[in-house]
Order: structure tokens, then C-alpha cells, then sequence
């Protein structure tokens, strides 16, 4: 577990500095996820798979993503004087555009794979 | 002998009660989540943040003092978002067998998630800095943020458009699919994993096995994708 915990903070630093190094406009975690998927599929071809501590230390973390985001969201109290103004607004963007990507989304995915299997007759 | 109100003074400037405070309404709005048989409206996130910030306003805490505690909390996103590289590696054989579809649909995807905002947002008139916290909202939490206080928007505000945008989605998406006549479980995943990030996988989980599946990659993948595209469309289409 502990190992793993390691293992993640390292990649999420190597992720932070490369951001840094190169003024890459990605989060610093984003690029560690890559790297650390980059070196997992390294660790297979060279015979040392499986990982289970890292494993371990990222399924207890995402089992309770949810509570890692209340923390910011409670910062909603201190933004209410903004947003009581837009309410209405707000709402109309958030559940026009959710419903589009949701529409625009399946419909990509399914058109895509009748293409791409009759392309290739699987 | 001091008085319970000197305790009270004493405890509520320091982080430790906050943290505590935090976990424990976390575990209770979980269970309450369980017990209503995972009511998309019963989100666990969403009661606790409702739970917290009414216990901030009816005790006048100043944020910044609730966050001291909960910052130790907060910290983990960094390390959980690095952590999503683990379920995207022992599900990429089930990737790879789709792969141009994943491919195709993800960039579509994504790409319509933040131009639907760009073209609301200028219908409805929101203002600048709304506009550039209200663009990664797609994304998870952690990554959200993190693009958003970069292009000058508000995290804080970013992280409730995130959680807002799991919610709308995990809510509408049965009853959407269903009156589209979609019966395809892995492409209805897929959709409410990019939109609707752990929220909405949590949810496609509940429905069908595959479905769970294909939203924990598109979740993944989608905050990738998302902090590539929204820095470009931020340059693009607002300007900044």
C-alpha cells in the first residue's frame, strides 16, 4: 500500500515538473496518469507485472473519489453572491449541454463502429 | 474547569475539526446514498457539500477556515487523478478492441462538451470568468480545477459545475437513452462517462455491467482529452 501511495505522488511529480520544464498547458496529475500508464505497459513487456500495490493504493483512492471533491465544493458558500445573479442562466447551460454530449456522444460511438466493423468485416 | 464555549473557540480554529467533520459527513451521506437505493439526487457529494455549507453559514465560519482542515483531503485529487492510469491499464485489451470508435466518439465527445458551452453561454450572457470556469466541467473534479485556475476561472466554482454537471447527467441519461431506442450498453456508457465523469459512471455501473465498464474509460480518457482541448478553445474562441 505504501509502496503504491509512492508510487503514485512520484508520477504525479515527474507530471508536475515536466509541466513546469515545458509550460505544457495539461495539468501536471494529468500528465502523471500517462507516464504512469506509459510505464505499466513497460512493466508487462518486461515480465514484472502485476502491480499490486499500486493497485491497492489506487482502488482505495477511487473508491472515494467523491469525497476528495467536497472540500472545493464547499467553496460554493463563499461564491453564492456571484452566482444567486446567474441562477437561471446556469442552469439552462448545464442541462442543454449535458444532454447534447450525451446525444452527440452515442450516437458518434455507435455510428463509428458500424463503420469501422463494416470496414473490416468483424 | 474551562467552559464548553472556550472548547468550542478552541476546536473551531483549528483544521482538525473541519477534516473530521468532513470524512465523517462524508461516510453518513454515503450510507444515506446506499439506503436510497443510490437516488442520483441522494449523490453523496452533492448532500455533503450541502450538509457542510449549511453548518458554515449557521456557525459564520469563514471558508478559509473550514478549508485548512479540509485541504488534507483536498490533496489526495492530485494522486487519485494519477490513479485513474490503473483502471485504464487492465481495461485496455477491452479498449483496444474498439479502439477507432473509443477514438472517434471521445474526440466528437469532448469536443461538443465545451463548444455546447461556448455556444450557451454566449446565448445566455454569461459573464468572462464564468465562461472559463464553466468549460472543463466535463472532466473530473481534480482535472477540472486544475485546467480552470490555469485559464483564470474559479476552481471553487469549477468543482460545483463539475459536480452539478455528474448529477444532470447521471439523472437524465436513462430515461434520454432509453426514449432514443439505444440498446447499445457499451456506446451508453461511454456517453455518460464523458459527460458525467465518476458521477455518471457510478451510475452506468448501477444499470449494466458494460455500461460501468465503458464510462470508467471514457471518464479516463475524456480528462485527458479535455485538458488538451479546453486551453485550445479557450485561446480560440474567448480569447484569452
Amino acid at each position: 500500500m505504501l509502496r503504491g501511495i509512492a508510487a503514485l505522488l512520484l508520477f504525479q511529480l515527474l507530471g508536475e515538473s515536466l509541466v513546469f520544464l515545458t509550460k505544457l498547458p495539461v495539468p501536471g496529475p494529468v500528465i502523471g496518469l500517462v507516464l504512469l500508464f506509459v510505464a505499466l505497459h513497460m512493466g508487462r513487456r518486461a515480465g514484472r507485472a502485476p502491480f499490486p500495490q499500486v493497485e491497492t493504493a489506487a482502488s482505495a483512492l477511487l473508491s472515494n473519489l467523491g469525497l476528495l471533491f467536497v472540500p472545493a465544493g464547499v467553496g460554493i458558500v463563499s461564491l453564492w453572491g456571484v452566482l444567486e445573479a446567474q441562477l437561471p442562466a446556469i442552469a439552462v447551460v448545464l442541462v442543454v449541454s449535458a444532454a447534447v454530449t450525451l446525444a452527440v456522444t452515442v450516437w458518434t460511438f455507435i455510428a463509428a463502429r458500424r463503420f469501422f466493423d463494416g470496414k473490416w468485416g468483424a | 474547569m474551562r467552559s464548553p464555549v472556550d472548547l468550542w473557540v478552541y476546536l473551531s480554529t483549528s483544521p482538525l475539526i473541519w477534516l473530521t467533520l468532513t470524512v465523517c459527513t462524508w461516510i453518513a451521506m454515503s450510507e444515506l446514498s446506499v439506503r436510497l437505493k443510490r437516488n442520483p439526487l441522494a449523490n453523496p457529494v452533492l448532500t455533503s457539500i450541502i450538509v457542510l455549507s449549511a453548518v458554515m453559514t449557521v456557525f459564520h465560519i469563514p471558508y478559509e477556515k473550514f478549508f485548512a482542515g479540509a485541504q488534507f483531503v483536498h490533496f489526495l485529487l492530485g494522486p487519485a487523478t494519477v490513479a485513474i492510469a490503473i483502471p485504464l491499464y487492465l481495461q485496455w485489451d477491452e479498449v483496444k478492441r474498439v479502439l477507432m470508435p473509443i477514438a472517434v466518439a471521445l474526440l466528437v465527445g469532448s469536443v461538443a462538451a465545451v463548444l455546447s458551452v461556448v455556444a450557451l453561454g454566449m446565448l445566455v450572457g454569461l459573464p468572462r470568468e464564468m465562461m472559463l470556469s464553466f468549460l472543463p466541467k466535463s472532466a473530473t473534479a481534480g482535472v477540472a480545477m486544475a485546467i480552470s485556475s490555469s485559464l483564470g476561472g474559479n476552481p471553487s466554482l469549477t468543482a460545483v459545475l463539475v459536480i452539478l454537471t455528474g448529477i444532470i447527467g447521471a439523472l437524465i441519461v436513462t430515461p434520454m437513452m432509453n426514449r432514443m431506442g439505444i440498446r447499445d450498453y457499451a456506446a451508453r456508457g461511454f456517453a455518460v462517462g464523458l459527460t458525467s465523469h465518476g458521477i455518471g459512471t457510478a451510475r452506468a455501473y448501477d444499470v449494466h455491467a458494460t455500461a460501468g465498464l465503458f464510462a470508467g474509460i471514457a471518464m479516463a480518457l475524456n480528462a485527458i482529452a479535455t485538458s488538451l482541448i479546453v486551453p485550445l478553445a479557450a485561446r480560440l474562441l474567448i480569447g484569452i
